[in-house]
């Protein structure tokens, strides 16, 4: 009896520990967060203005705005979603529905849940040989776009695959029962009602690309660009990119840090808009097989 | 002597065609069975299957869960197709040609035999769009026309009274039974000679069931039914033909008052009585 009474009292004390112990895991993560925000926010929440918004760059950092890296971003994303939504979506209906199971198409998805590992910056080298040199387009919107989109494609194709699957299989059984043929039930049917995963998926890549630096910086993105970027084949650069430059010449101006601050707010706040926007779409077309 | 025996053969095959005339002056046939057999993988699903189905008739096929009865119904209208690792010897005759024929396209067939599933399977559209998909994807765009297709479609499968105020709401708002009747309302939109029924009252409650079953009854006649159930009064209520079904054969086919009332095989009447399934 005192032998289970003294275990008790260490199953007791163990069982506190362990909840402390998660409650200090999880701390950590919000703590930091809680300090970066307010780093960011003491520094650079006062340099926001439209000026900023509107200007193009500049070596004072009472004119510098950065209109050019919005519009490099938009550019840039005008080129990725296409790109990707095309490749991507086909890739998983061919895998989902036209491939037959077997060695060759296990091979191809594990290749796919690999690619998604890669670091980004082999992605820039990639694009770098392939598209700046090979292709010889140079470092404009149209190569990084393709760079950025080889990098979303495997995280694109998988959340695309995913949606393709929840499509309730007696949906598509009642299509081919009327006489309709693979395409016409995959375009009425099974795209229909995947579009809003699919799209949710490609919001959050879209986000991952948004925010990605390295690939871009390998493909010899200018670190200075005054010129604002009117099509795909100009030069551009994005505000990731910005904010690392800037950054790394605080060290001489001491008001780029400061303008790399304002500039990681602009930046939240688009990659925030556009989380909130993939949640919107799920939450609104979520119950609709009920 | 020549002439002799080329018109003997002839003469056979005259009286052949008489008698096979009057029977189908009774009922002709829609699908014929020979030596069917179908394997999922390893699996021997279907065994030496002979059946024959007859024009505008109720045939019900039942027998105990995994006995190959919905296999079988949907080996008539190839969806069979679309299970991966199916195989198949001897054949289907529908109107006389081989289904399994290479030149007989699946998308033709299906829009000839209709199907309606175990669970009602409305797409997430409105109801008038529901109904206008068959018609749809055959290529009818012109709006008069799939409005009259819809409106005749929901008249036949008796619900318009209870949709026509409604046609453009979303058909999940409808309840289980009026899904199943829309989605019965939607194979006909098709005009189908055939309907293939797998269990289509199982996930209905007591009284939608009745309402299919009666639709069922207007139906035959002008449709020839083929109806997978596990409801024996069900088969008993409806259909003209049954064919009982274990492990993957026909155990017995015929009209469905000898089943019921004079089963010749002792499986069948042991199945019937509920003793097993």
């Amino acid at each position: 009896m005192k032998h289970i009474e003294k275990r008790m009292n260490i199953r007791i004390v163990l069982n506190k520990i362990a909840k402390i112990v998660f409650l200090l895991a999880t701390s950590f993560g919000i703590v930091v967060l809680g300090v970066l925000l307010y780093k960011v926010f003491s520094d650079g929440l006062s340099w926001i203005n439209t000026g900023f918004l509107t200007n193009k760059l500049s070596t004072s950092p009472e004119k510098a705005g950065i209109l050019g890296p919005i519009l490099g971003t938009v550019w840039l994303m005008l080129v990725v979603a296409p790109v990707t939504m095309i490749i991507g979506v086909g890739t998983a209906i061919y895998l989902e529905l036209y491939t037959k199971k077997g060695i060759i198409r296990s091979l191809i998805q594990t290749n796919i849940a690999n690619l998604a590992g890669v670091p980004s910056i082999v992605y820039g080298i990639l694009g770098m040989t392939v598209f700046v040199r090979g292709l010889q387009l140079g470092n404009i919107v149209l190569a990084g776009g393709l760079t950025m989109a080889l990098l979303i494609l495997p995280i694109s194709i998988v959340a695309s695959q995913e949606a393709i699957r929840a499509v309730p299989p007696h949906l598509s059984e009642a299509s081919f029962g009327m006489g309709a043929t693979k395409w016409q039930t995959i375009r009425n049917v099974i795209l229909p009602s995947a579009l809003p995963s699919i799209l949710t998926g490609a919001i959050l890549s879209l986000s991952r690309a948004i925010g990605e630096t390295a690939p871009l910086i390998v493909i010899g993105i200018p670190a200075f660009l005054i010129s604002l970027p009117s099509s795909i084949f100009d030069k551009f650069t994005v505000l990731p990119v910005q904010i690392y430059y800037w950054t790394l010449d605080s060290t001489m101006v001491r008001e780029y840090a400061n303008l790399a601050a304002a500039t990681i707010i602009v930046l939240l706040v688009l990659l925030l808009g556009l989380n909130l926007t993939a949640i919107l779409i799920r939450n609104k077309f979520q119950k609709t097989y009920q | 002597m020549n002439t002799v025996t080329i018109e003997r053969p002839k003469d056979n095959q005259g009286s052949n065609v008489k008698l096979l005339k009057s029977v189908e002056a009774k009922s002709k046939t829609i699908f014929e069975a020979q030596n069917f057999n179908l394997w999922y993988g390893d699996t021997h699903a279907l065994k030496n299957i002979n059946l024959t189905f007859h024009e505008k008739e109720v045939t019900a096929i039942i027998g105990p869960s995994g006995c190959g009865k919905s296999t079988y119904l949907k080996a008539l209208n190839r969806m069979v197709d679309l299970i991966p690792n199916v195989r198949i010897t001897g054949k289907i005759l529908y109107d006389n040609k081989s289904l399994y024929d290479p030149s007989l396209r699946a998308e033709k067939l299906r829009t000839q035999v209709g199907m309606v599933f175990q669970k009602p399977n409305p797409f997430p559209k409105s109801i008038y769009e529901n109904i206008a998909y068959g018609p749809k994807i055959h290529g009818i765009k012109n709006k008069m026309i799939l409005d009259e297709i819809v409106e005749t479609s929901l008249r036949n499968a008796y619900i318009w009274d209870e949709v026509k105020d409604r046609l453009h709401e979303s058909a999940y708002r409808l309840s289980g039974g009026q899904q199943q009747r829309l989605c019965i309302a939607r194979c006909l939109a098709i005009e189908p000679e055939v309907i293939l029924m797998d269990e289509p009252t199982s996930a209905l409650d007591p009284k939608s069931t009745l309402k299919v079953e009666e639709l069922i009854r207007e139906l035959k006649g002008k449709y020839t039914i083929a109806i997978v159930t596990h409801n024996m009064q069900q088969a008993a209520r409806i259909s003209d033909r049954t064919a009982f079904f274990l492990d993957g054969e026909v155990v017995e086919f015929a009209e469905t008052n000898d089943i019921f009332n004079r089963p010749s095989d002792r499986r069948t009447e042991a199945y019937i009585n509920g003793l097993f399934g």
